[in-house]
């Protein structure tokens, strides 16, 4: 008959002031990690309302009444509906979670209202996770477990009590104990291959570059130093002059806004290759569809396309980080042809604007006459000679942009040059093009991977030459040569916010290869990789059978473990007795064996029977045994020592007959 | 179909000899073992296993594995958790079980003293409706104190003990019985009123005051005590005078209670009376003496002749 332990009806009563503080510290730590996209003013209150329980709990035990905590909860649902218009998604839920969390350590007074709270702070730690899944993000939630843990364990009655630091120490054992085994369940849990219900809609702004760009849009993205993603090359890397990654290709100009196309159904246009270079990209999610290249990529990863302009669109926006591979070429030859239809495109300009850029454009036409490289050198001799600055922060420009920057205030960064220039190319006569993406990054010599920060966005130009195709040409470069060959941080000069600057970004550089190392080993490990896992092993493609019967073996191996060690029991060490098992070891190597029935007295005054030749010793042995077993309740040490001494040198001499 | 069952019970006793066995009494020292030690989640280790299922599910779909990793970490750390509330209890050792007195209707009080190696946490014991909690420091002994009902007078054995605990998360409940071959001793109640035993001499003759022979104890001097009885070679080592006090006068005659003088009751109301004589007597500081059926109990006074005597009437048949 099986009895198990009967519940019983027992009175709730109010727990214990640690258990409470424990609480209110994990709730905070919740609320301190949810700050940053939660409304300021909902932090505010919930915060406020959080030290004020707090208080009022340690001055007089008890719940709050309830004409308070429903006209909270009415208020917080509203503020939640008011300020993101519905309660269902991401951001509203986790919004609405977290003030349900905090209020209801309003009612918390019993044991069980402090688990219930406690597990639903487990569930919110797990949710700021959705928000910001990289190294430090992970490790902080961890850290937020230990309040959780110390919460729980402070519920438990009869224990030693200590200071609130250390109690939060015990749940780090139990962590650091567990790990292993979450290593191994985060290896071998199945990933679905497929979403069970719609993943949330990404109501993200989006990152990174734009389809369409007027001069002074970058500002914002230039000072954003996020990782926009991370190159790594077969063989050696391109030079920092070649390093330009391409995203869009922007044809259309109205006057104030380059602007890129999607047309999805034209084949990609000829390119003749000379040089190529395999690489993979890991970006960050951008919500976006493009995925930057290598100049010039020559085809298209997996799920992605490549359009008519070697612009290449993924299938579905990138939402999460996502790693392809690619092929560029390095020198090429990009549509030696130029259709009429596409030459009329890239000469196109909206009437009435920029009149005196059209002018210099067409004189340029007149004075050097079929000979484009000279028009466009002449170009880039006038950035480069016509008082032109680089700065982050230009002067704004009026309708007539382009004649304002090119003859008034000769300031402003890769838009405006490239912007300028494309124009200028256009009204001489040469189609051409501007093309955004990123240019540079730093060169992680110990992960040998290209870094790309958002903030080196770049925008450059391509004009078409007969004979060779579509020519890159960085106008920035001839007014900043080192944003070309050191890169956006170095062309910016004191410009950048401090933190960005110096000896911090060049250590912000180097420690980015442990977020790469998270990217990839953690945050990167998806169902395909999970597949891949086993090849060592000779399991080609591990199916999800295979995943699980291997979790279940491998969790069975580690209770076996963890069984062992629980079963563990320190057996209570006895010096002495030890030293006496080994005096009798060396006696019944010699034949003298100890009975079971014989007291060591006895034993010992035989031995010395039987080995007359060292009697002596071994009479002194026994009554130093006698004398620290019976004479002291503890053994002094260095008596025991001197014993221990005598044991290990005794030799027992062959016994002649 | 029963004898399904009845097989399917005899197996689940042979291979699980703790839920059967060790429910008999057995005899102390007892010492908890994996054999005898069993886990099972509490509701709130259902609940919070739920609450996992949900969160990795979510992970899994949002594709995001740092919250994956975060939910086999705190998986895996609720499963340790399991083991360390094994651990609590394995190797806890019961000692001995001390009781106190008590008469029949009245909760007696038990006292476990438990033994163990190493530093244990809450740990609960339960006895009936009773339920302490105690911690236990490494090499060291806990002493817990239980309030046991009792019925009526005589033998009573100990009843099942359940030792258990949900250290450290409470997600687990690990338990095990103990069963203790050991009885104690009710004491009969006493009836509420009835008549003083018959005792001849009990007049004011006796009542006088005199001084005993016996040295009782050294006092303070005060005045008008004899200087006879000053202790000089107590008082040279003391900084007041010391008087030797006797022993002060025996005011009330002895009590002879006798079985036999109870001749109109039956046997249970004998008892309770003589229990009550008992009672009084011995708040009144009296000697007295007991005659029972097959055992004579010889004058005296003190706790330990009305313990001697209340047990020799509770152990009557």
């Amino acid at each position: 008959m099986i009895a198990l332990p009967s519940r019983k009806a027992r009175t709730e009563s109010p727990v214990h002031t640690r258990a409470f503080d424990l609480l209110t510290l994990t709730l905070a730590l919740v609320l301190g990690l949810h700050a940053s996209h939660l409304p300021w003013w909902l932090t505010i209150a919930l915060a406020s309302t959080l030290g004020w329980r707090w208080w009022q709990r340690r001055r007089h035990p008890g719940r709050v009444p309830r004409w308070l905590k429903l006209p909270l909860l009415v208020l917080l649902t509203l503020a939640v509906v008011v300020h993101y218009g519905n309660i269902f998604g991401r951001e509203p839920g986790t919004a609405l979670a977290i003030g349900l969390l905090i209020l209801k350590l309003l009612e918390a007074e019993s044991a069980r209202d402090v688990r219930v709270g406690i597990s639903f702070a487990c569930f919110a730690l797990m949710a700021a996770l959705l928000f910001e899944q990289g190294l430090v993000a992970t490790i902080t939630v961890a850290l937020g477990l230990l309040p959780a843990l110390a919460t729980l364990r402070a519920l438990e009655p009869a224990q030693a009590q200590v200071t609130l630091q250390r109690s939060l120490l015990p749940g780090l054992g139990l962590l650091a104990a567990a790990l292993p085994l979450a290593l191994l369940g985060f290896l071998l849990v199945p990933r679905l291959s497929s979403p069970l219900w719609g993943a949330p809609a990404p109501r993200d702004a989006r990152t990174g570059l734009s389809d369409n760009m007027s001069p002074g849009d970058f500002t914002n993205l230039l000072t954003d130093d996020r990782p926009a993603m991370r190159v790594s090359f077969e063989g050696t890397p391109p030079s920092p002059e070649q390093r330009y990654f391409r995203a869009y290709v922007m044809w259309d100009y109205d006057g104030s806004r380059w602007k890129y196309v999607d047309i999805v159904n034209r084949a990609p246009v000829e390119l003749q290759a000379s040089r190529t270079l395999d690489y993979q990209i890991s970006m960050e999610p951008t919500h976006q569809y493009v995925l930057p290249m290598l100049d010039m990529p020559l085809d298209a990863p997996a799920s992605a396309r490549l359009r008519q302009d070697r612009v290449v669109m993924a299938d579905r926006p990138v939402n999460d980080p996502l790693t392809y591979a690619g092929r560029s070429a390095v020198t090429y030859r990009l549509q030696p042809e130029l259709g009429i239809r596409a030459r009329n495109r890239g000469l196109y300009l909206p009437d009435g604007f920029n009149p005196r850029a059209l002018a210099l454009g067409q004189s340029w036409r007149q004075r050097y006459g079929t000979n484009d490289v000279a028009i466009v050198q002449a170009a880039l001799s006038l950035f480069h000679d016509g008082g032109f600055r680089y700065t982050l922060s230009p002067a704004p420009l009026g309708r007539d942009a382009m004649d304002d920057f090119l003859f008034d205030t000769h300031e402003g960064f890769c838009e405006q040059y490239s912007s300028a220039f494309t124009v200028l190319m256009r009204a001489a006569g040469i189609p051409s093009r501007v093309v955004t993406g990123y240019q540079g990054g730093y060169w992680n010599t110990l992960g040998r991977y290209l870094l790309v920060r958002y903030s080196d966005a770049h925008a450059w130009s391509e004009v078409w030459l007969a004979g060779r195709g579509w020519v890159r040409i960085d106008p920035t470069g001839a007014v900043r040569p080192q944003r070309v060959s050191l890169g956006a941080a170095a062309a910016a000069g004191g410009q950048l916010p401090w933190y960005e600057n110096g000896w911090l970004q060049s250590m912000r550089n180097r420690w980015d290869i442990v977020n790469r190392w998270w990217g990839q080993g953690v945050t990167g490990f998806d169902a395909l990789r999970q597949r891949g896992l086993l090849t060592p092993f000779g399991i080609r493609n591990a199916d999800t059978t295979t995943l699980g019967v291997l979790l279940a073996i491998s969790c069975v191996l580690f209770i076996a473990l963890g069984m062992m060690w629980a079963l563990l029991r320190r057996q209570v060490r006895d010096p002495l007795r030890t030293a006496l098992r080994e005096l009798e070891h060396k006696l019944a190597r010699k034949g003298i064996v100890r009975r079971p029935s014989e007291g060591p007295q006895h034993y010992l005054s035989r031995a010395a029977r039987a080995l007359p030749g060292q009697r002596g010793e071994l009479d002194l042995l026994m009554r130093c045994y006698l004398e620290l077993r019976y004479a002291h309740d503890e053994p002094p040490p260095e008596s025991l020592r001197d014993f221990q001494h005598a044991v290990r040198d005794f030799r027992v001499v062959r016994v002649v007959k | 179909m029963r004898s399904v069952l009845q097989r399917m019970q005899t197996w689940a006793e042979r291979r699980l000899p703790a839920l059967t066995r060790y429910r008999r009494p057995e005899s102390l020292p007892i010492e908890l073992h994996r054999r005898r030690i069993y886990i099972v989640p509490t509701s709130f280790g259902l609940g919070f296993s739920v609450l996992l299922l949900v969160m990795m599910v979510g992970a899994l779909n949002y594709t995001n594995n740092a919250a994956l990793l975060l939910t086999c970490l705190l998986g895996a750390a609720s499963a340790a958790s399991m083991l360390v509330a094994f651990r609590s209890l394995d190797g806890l050792r019961l000692a001995y079980v001390r009781a106190g007195h008590a008469v029949a209707g009245e909760p007696i009080e038990l006292t476990l003293v438990l033994e163990s190696h190493r530093r244990r946490h809450a740990i609960r014991v339960d006895l009936d409706q009773d339920s302490t909690a105690f911690a236990i420091d490494a090499n060291g002994i806990a002493q817990v104190v239980l309030q046991l009902p009792t019925l009526q007078r005589g033998w009573l054995p100990l009843p099942r003990l359940r030792l258990w605990s949900s250290w450290p998360l409470g997600l687990f409940r690990a338990w095990s019985w103990l069963h203790p071959e050991q009885s104690i001793l009710v004491w009969p109640r006493p009836e509420t009123a009835g008549p003083a035993p018959h005792a001849a001499a009990d007049d004011a003759r006796h009542m006088r005051l005199y001084l005993g022979d016996e040295l009782a104890a050294l006092r303070d001097y005060r005045a008008g005590d004899s200087q006879r009885h000053i202790a000089w070679k107590a008082s040279a080592r003391h900084i007041n005078l010391l008087v030797k006090d006797f022993e002060q006068p025996q005011s009330r005659p002895n009590w002879q209670l006798d079985w036999r003088q109870l001749p109109g009751l039956d046997h249970e109301a004998r008892i309770a009376r003589l229990a009550r004589w008992l009672g009084e007597a011995q708040a009144q500081r009296r000697s007295y003496s007991l005659w029972l059926p097959g055992n004579q109990i010889a004058s005296g006074s003190g706790p330990l002749h009305y313990a001697h005597c209340m047990s020799a009437l509770a152990q009557l048949p």
